[in-house]
């Protein structure tokens, strides 16, 4: 018990640790900062897409599905590789400034696809009849979309979306594949330099203390939806 | 006003979903300030043929003409259209997520590009006509059924449309309801509004209507004077419809 005690919660690797760990998570924070803000941009365009009506939007609806296809499909660890190969093929060298931003393209190429999905249901969702009151009032496809359509359908899926979102946060640990130091690079440095594993627990409780207000968050939304619409079903 | 003196003339006008042809060669002419009433049973059209009249459906033949201009053809600026054609449906299908105001304004501003201020102004006028101003920054949640649909007629007229579409608008509401948004079409058919009502209130058909078509699988069985389809309908598919509302109004 003693053994297994110092092994994860020694309190000297514990305070040792903690800054070294926090350096790496502050990539993790920054990864997941930027590529949430463009999963949410891109994915949103995606749905769009892929619901535009007509034969002329064939190929674009096409390439949407591939898109998402194929990037929910493959595990995020092989799209990090695949993009770093990728960049390699391009000469762009090995800066950290290129891991960053190869790291960044991988986790947005696959969630974008996951969010385009929630972002679809919550589109389908919406009864076509508001879109038809709509276009019935002289507004354009896109302005139904914009002003009818999506308001509600975003407000829908917020909890869906959150939850992808907490995904997101824990797989940048992921980017460590690629040669990232982040969190769990620095975690792994210090137990090898120390031979002890604390610098782990250390980086788990940084994640968890990251996703947990999210999830409360999420909690909330869902709780409050529901206090709504039983106030409006009485 | 097109040149056979109709404000709406619909010639040969064919609607099909899928296999199932749901209008076979409607003719109709509809003079300005006039309300025509289409009556018959669910199904036997005219739902279809309003969606038509405001491009929402697609015809497979025919022509409509609406205010001098042929819509069935192709480079027909729809949007524009239907900013002249206000449709209200038996579902209200306010858009739950904004105020009456909002609802009301929407169209203005974002289809005529009316300002904020104009549009806000002029919806505010329009609901007080209506008793509804106090109602202005309510969710439609909050109202009741017949003032949801008072408020979506209100959203239809807010565009200024020269023909109004009403779609079974009362069919959705209890009994104590539906006098209050016929009370509103009654004072619009009084200020000249060209209308296309389809409608299940006889009564109502038969005070307001200029004209009365009674739709039965997808052609019109019968046209003519409310008077005339009411009090002596020349066809036996007329004279059984009427018979079956009577019964069923007594039920």
């Amino acid at each position: 018990m003693g053994q297994f005690l110092h092994e994860f919660f020694s309190p000297l690797d514990f305070i040792r640790s903690t800054p070294q760990v926090w350096d790496g998570f502050k990539l993790n924070i920054q990864l997941m900062l930027v590529a949430e803000a463009l999963v949410l941009v891109l994915a949103l365009l995606l749905a769009i897409v892929r619901g535009l009506p007509g034969r002329a939007a064939v190929p674009l609806r096409a390439a949407a599905i591939v898109y998402t296809d194929f990037f929910r499909g493959t595990p995020l660890i092989l799209v990090l590789l695949l993009v770093q190969g990728f960049a390699q093929l391009n000469y762009v060298g090995l800066s950290s400034q290129t891991l960053f931003r190869t790291g960044l393209i991988a986790l947005t190429l696959v969630y974008t696809a996951y969010v385009t999905e929630v972002y679809r249901a919550g589109i389908e969702s919406v009864h076509p009849s508001q879109r038809m009151a709509a276009r019935s009032l002289g507004l354009s496809y896109m302005q139904a979309m914009r002003y009818v359509v999506l308001p509600q359908a975003i407000r829908r899926v917020i909890p869906p979306l959150l939850n992808d979102f907490i995904g997101l946060q824990k797989d940048t640990a992921l980017v460590t594949i690629i040669g990232l130091t982040e969190a769990v690079a620095q975690a792994g440095f210090y137990s090898s330099n120390y031979l002890n594993d604390t610098a782990y627990m250390v980086a788990a409780i940084f994640f968890i203390f990251l996703t947990i207000p999210l999830a409360r968050f999420t909690d909330y939304i869902i709780k409050e939806r529901e206090r709504r619409e039983r106030a409006q079903a009485v | 006003m097109s040149a056979n003196g109709h404000f709406v003339s619909l010639q040969g006008v064919t609607k099909r979903f899928g296999d199932l042809e749901v209008l076979h060669g409607i003719d109709l002419d509809v003079a300005e300030h006039n309300v025509v009433c289409l009556i018959g049973a669910s199904g036997s059209g005219k739902s279809t043929l309003l969606r038509c009249i405001n491009l929402l459906e697609q015809v497979e033949a025919g022509t409509i003409v609406v205010d001098g201009q042929t819509i069935t053809g192709t480079k027909v600026d729809v949007n524009r259209l239907r900013q002249k054609i206000g449709i209200v449906f038996q579902a209200y299908n306010l858009f739950p997520h904004m105020t009456v105001l909002q609802n009301v304004t929407l169209a203005p501003r974002k289809a005529l590009g009316i300002s904020r201020d104009k549009a806000e102004a002029h919806a505010r006028a329009l609901l007080r006509q209506i008793g509804l101003e106090e109602k202005a920054d309510e969710f439609p949640d909050r109202l009741s059924g017949g003032q949801q649909q008072r408020v979506a007629i209100v959203r239809a007229l807010a565009t200024g449309p020269k023909l109004m579409l009403l779609d079974e608008i009362t069919s959705a509401l209890d009994p104590q309801l539906i006098g209050e948004v016929l009370e509103l079409v009654r004072e619009l058919a009084d200020s000249g509004m060209t209308m296309i009502v389809a409608t299940h209130e006889m009564s109502f058909a038969r005070e307001v209507a200029s004209k009365v078509c009674f739709l039965d699988a997808g052609v019109i069985r019968e046209e003519g004077t409310p008077e005339q389809i009411f009090s002596s309908p020349r066809e036996e598919r007329t004279r059984e419809f009427l018979a079956r509302v009577l019964e069923a109004g007594r039920l």
